[in-house]
């Protein structure tokens, strides 16, 4: 079996290369959003607002969130139950804020008068947000099957496993940047 | 891998196979496939999922044509009763009750034209092409057991069929599936009042196509994980056949551009359903002006077309493979040029991604940025040259077979010649201000990614149906259906030339108001005459094919055609898991043919001591 791994081509797990592959694609779409916003914003008729607080908060959140899913995999590695299965628990918890939270902010910046019908700008900036949701909506999904089988699973430290974990927690990364590009986006160009 | 201890049986195969691995345990078929369900229908072996690819995209090329057909015959006999049809078309043939003489309805002829267009270019030159070709050949010309995630490729055919289950009840509503254009360009496609197959016909639409475009990315991810991560030892990047190149260069522009035209959906979607106005401004209804301003049919446009240009690519590009691999194997010959094939296709797909405003020459774009467009366009010339020039030099002293797959890889060269130097004059600005919109339009690209993509096809489908089924296709209906389909090809297309040239317009159910166009209807009669006959070779073929599933010459060995690629070290019949014990170890590159007196030597013979390997250096 070790003569195995010094045959081996320490190549990148397939399935993880896939995700990147996907990342690729997803961040494809998000670039033509955020083009078709700059060419239409050029084009002037053009509605500025400012950002109800709720999506400050929402970035916090998500940039947190982050954070604590990557301690969840380390702690996985090194053979830290407790850790791994609390910071799990927790990702999940703000993860799910973050999007309660994306869902008031919307509700608030509809208080103030931006309607998804009315100024194009204004239907960009919901459209953007949501379908971004939606992305972190499949990140959530993909979070209560690791947390499932961190609690119904016997603990044991396998590379199967290792594989699973790190391609959930790489995917929520890439919805935490990417959301943090959107935001910064947002907020310079809006 | 720091951790010793954590090593098991997992981890070994992960590290030497790329995933884990137990084929050596079940060397006929997998625990996964044990009854008709998981074999035949929601099966996840690649070589059965190219299949489904392949039949499914038949039928809908069957339909596909069917339309081109139905629109032909009023091209060409606008005055003849259609009143026959009417038991398939029902309400769109409207009957006159004084003469009996059977009409189509003007808005059923847009349908028809739409749909034509949407079937034939997504669901069978990309999701029947690719999906079909990519499936099959990928895994087994890389020398892998199947995809990278065989799961998401199952998925990836079962969204494709969930896209043609929606187009295909799109077709029965009774307001007509969507009629404005495969394009969908706004304000027809973005409001639902605009004709009638504005809307419930193209929300269906919408709905297909995003399906569509999620079968394509889960598809797309899979051909290049697996390109990149699988391949078998020895199989370095240099040493892939120029088919397994296509198609990896073809996923990547896939799925760079794909995902665009989601963005584009989407925000269609709320323009129809939400009342944004992304794509509508300044419009009026009936006198009545419109409350959505703001919005920009031109950004969709541009949208459309960042897919929609690479999309002809992703169209020609895997016929281009599979022909460069036909072309080498029956021309007893190394293809001429490997690496310049590779960079030339590298090249078509780059500039295949910034050229989308040559279709927009006409729309109002600042004339700089059109000249930004023509000079790029023109250059896709170069690349393109280069792979005809590497295609005939292939063929030159060559131990040509003339066999079905060989002529059609033949076919498609002429046909990629004869459309593509048209594309020249119309990437000129001026010269395509004059004949934008068309026929000249419709003969440039129907021969060059239509008809081409086809023989592309046809070639790839002669060639592996023996890997595919065991059997070989019958020979001479082969070459009835090759010389039929060249034939009529040229007659429908070539004629299209000239009525282009003298302006006519494209998507025009009649020309009875055009006192300029009327001499042209001798002509209409010819093409749609061709057109015709061009079908019926076509039915010709679809009886072979599965003619030959059944009763076909049984393969007797290996390798009938005697080529160097991997997919020919398989077992006639092989199981999920493509090789019954070790993976192959490749040794050289997949063209050494002919070489030191040696007929062919297959890609997993070592060098012999001395030799010097070709087409690395």
């Amino acid at each position: 079996m070790v003569q195995a791994f010094e045959n081996s081509r320490n190549k990148i797990h397939p399935h993880k290369f896939l995700l990147y592959v996907a990342i690729v694609s997803i961040s494809m779409m998000f670039a033509a959003f955020t083009s078709a916003y700059i060419v239409k914003q050029a084009q002037g008729n053009w509605l500025e607002y400012s950002f109800p607080i709720h999506f400050y908060f929402s970035t916090a959140t998500i940039v947190i969130s982050s954070f604590v899913l990557h301690r969840s995999f380390t702690a996985y590695n090194a053979g830290n139950e407790q850790r791994y299965k609390q910071f799990l628990l927790l990702g999940l918890g703000l993860g799910i804020c973050f999007v309660v939270l994306q869902y008031f902010g919307w509700l608030a910046l509809y208080e103030k008068g931006v309607d998804l019908k009315g100024n194009v700008s204004g239907s960009f900036f919901y459209l953007i947000t949501f379908i971004h949701v939606l992305h972190v909506l499949g990140g959530i999904a993909a979070l209560l099957l690791a947390v499932y089988h961190a609690f119904s699973l016997k603990f044991k430290v396998t590379a199967s496993r290792r594989v699973k974990l790190d391609l959930v927690t790489t995917y929520w990364h890439f919805v935490d940047i990417l959301w943090v590009y959107l935001f910064i986006f947002l907020l310079i160009s809006k | 891998m720091a951790n010793v201890t954590t090593i098991h049986e997992d981890d070994v195969l992960i590290n030497e196979h790329g995933y884990n691995d137990h084929f050596h345990d079940h060397h006929h078929g997998d625990k996964y496939q044990t009854n008709f369900l998981t074999h035949y229908v929601f099966s996840m072996d690649h070589k059965m999922i190219s299949k489904q690819f392949l039949i499914t995209g038949m039928f809908w090329a069957l339909i596909g044509a069917a339309f081109s057909v139905i629109f032909r015959l009023q091209l060409g006999f606008p005055e003849q009763s259609l009143a026959w049809i009417k038991p398939l078309l029902g309400k769109w043939i409207v009957i006159d009750p004084t003469t009996g003489v059977g009409t189509l309805m003007p808005e059923f002829y847009y349908a028809l034209v739409t749909m034509h267009g949407t079937v034939i270019v997504f669901f069978v030159l990309t999701a029947g092409l690719s999906g079909t070709f990519s499936n099959l050949l990928i895994p087994l010309q890389v020398g892998a057991r199947d995809m990278a995630s065989p799961f998401m490729n199952m998925l990836s055919y079962w969204f494709f069929f969930a896209a043609g289950i929606v187009m295909f009840y799109s077709l029965f509503v009774s307001t007509g599936p969507f009629a404005g254009g495969w394009t969908a360009y706004p304000p027809l496609s973005a409001l639902p009042q605009a004709s009638s197959g504005s809307g419930t016909g193209m929300s269906l639409w919408l709905i297909s196509l995003i399906l569509f475009v999620i079968s394509v990315v889960l598809g797309g991810t899979n051909y290049i994980t697996t390109v990149l991560n699988l391949r078998t030892k020895g199989m370095t990047m240099w040493r892939l056949p120029l088919t397994v190149w296509a198609f990896f260069i073809t996923a990547i522009v896939g799925l760079v551009s794909f995902p665009v035209l989601a963005s584009g959906f989407f925000m269609l979607i709320t323009d129809r359903s939400l009342g944004t106005s992304f794509f509508l401004s300044d419009i009026f209804i009936s006198g009545q002006a419109l409350d959505r301003v703001g919005g920009s049919p031109i950004l969709y446009q541009h949208i459309f077309w960042f897919l929609g240009h690479p999309e002809v690519y992703i169209i020609i590009l895997p016929a281009m493979g599979l022909v460069s691999e036909v072309m080498s194997v029956h021309a007893r010959k190394p293809i001429f040029g490997y690496k310049a094939m590779v960079y030339s296709l590298g090249t078509i797909a780059f500039l295949s991604c910034i050229v989308w405003a040559h279709h927009m020459f006409a729309s109002g774009i600042n004339p700089l940025i059109s000249n930004f467009f023509m000079t790029f366009t023109m250059i896709i010339a170069v690349p393109s040259s280069v792979k005809v020039f590497n295609w005939l030099t292939t063929l030159y002293r060559g131990n040509i077979r003339l066999n079905a797959p060989m002529l059609f890889a033949l076919g498609f060269v002429t046909m990629f010649i004869s459309g593509g130097l048209t594309g020249i004059f119309m990437a000129s600005t001026p010269i395509d201000i004059q004949i934008h919109d068309t026929y000249f339009i419709i003969a440039h690209f129907h021969l060059v990614m239509g008809v081409a993509a086809f023989f592309g096809m046809f070639a790839g489908i002669y060639h592996w149906f023996p890997k595919m089924y065991g059997r070989f296709m019958n020979e001479a209906m082969g070459k009835m259906h090759f010389w039929g389909t060249m034939i009529c090809a040229y007659g429908i297309f070539w004629p299209m030339h000239y009525l282009g040239m003298a302006g006519v317009p494209r998507r025009y159910y009649s020309f009875d108001a055009f006192e300029s166009f009327k001499h042209f209807s001798e002509m209409n009669k010819f093409i749609t005459i061709f057109a015709i006959a061009a079908f019926f070779f076509q039915l010709l073929f679809i009886i072979n094919f599965f003619y030959s599933i059944w009763h076909g010459k049984k393969v007797k060995s290996k390798n009938p055609w005697g080529a160097n690629t991997l997919e020919w070290t398989t077992p006639i019949h092989a199981g999920h898991g493509n090789w019954p014990g070790n993976l192959p170890i490749v040794h050289r590159w997949p063209y050494d043919y002919n070489k030191d007196e040696r007929e062919f030597v297959p890609q997993h013979i070592p060098l012999q001591p001395g030799e010097r390997s070709d087409g690395e250096h």
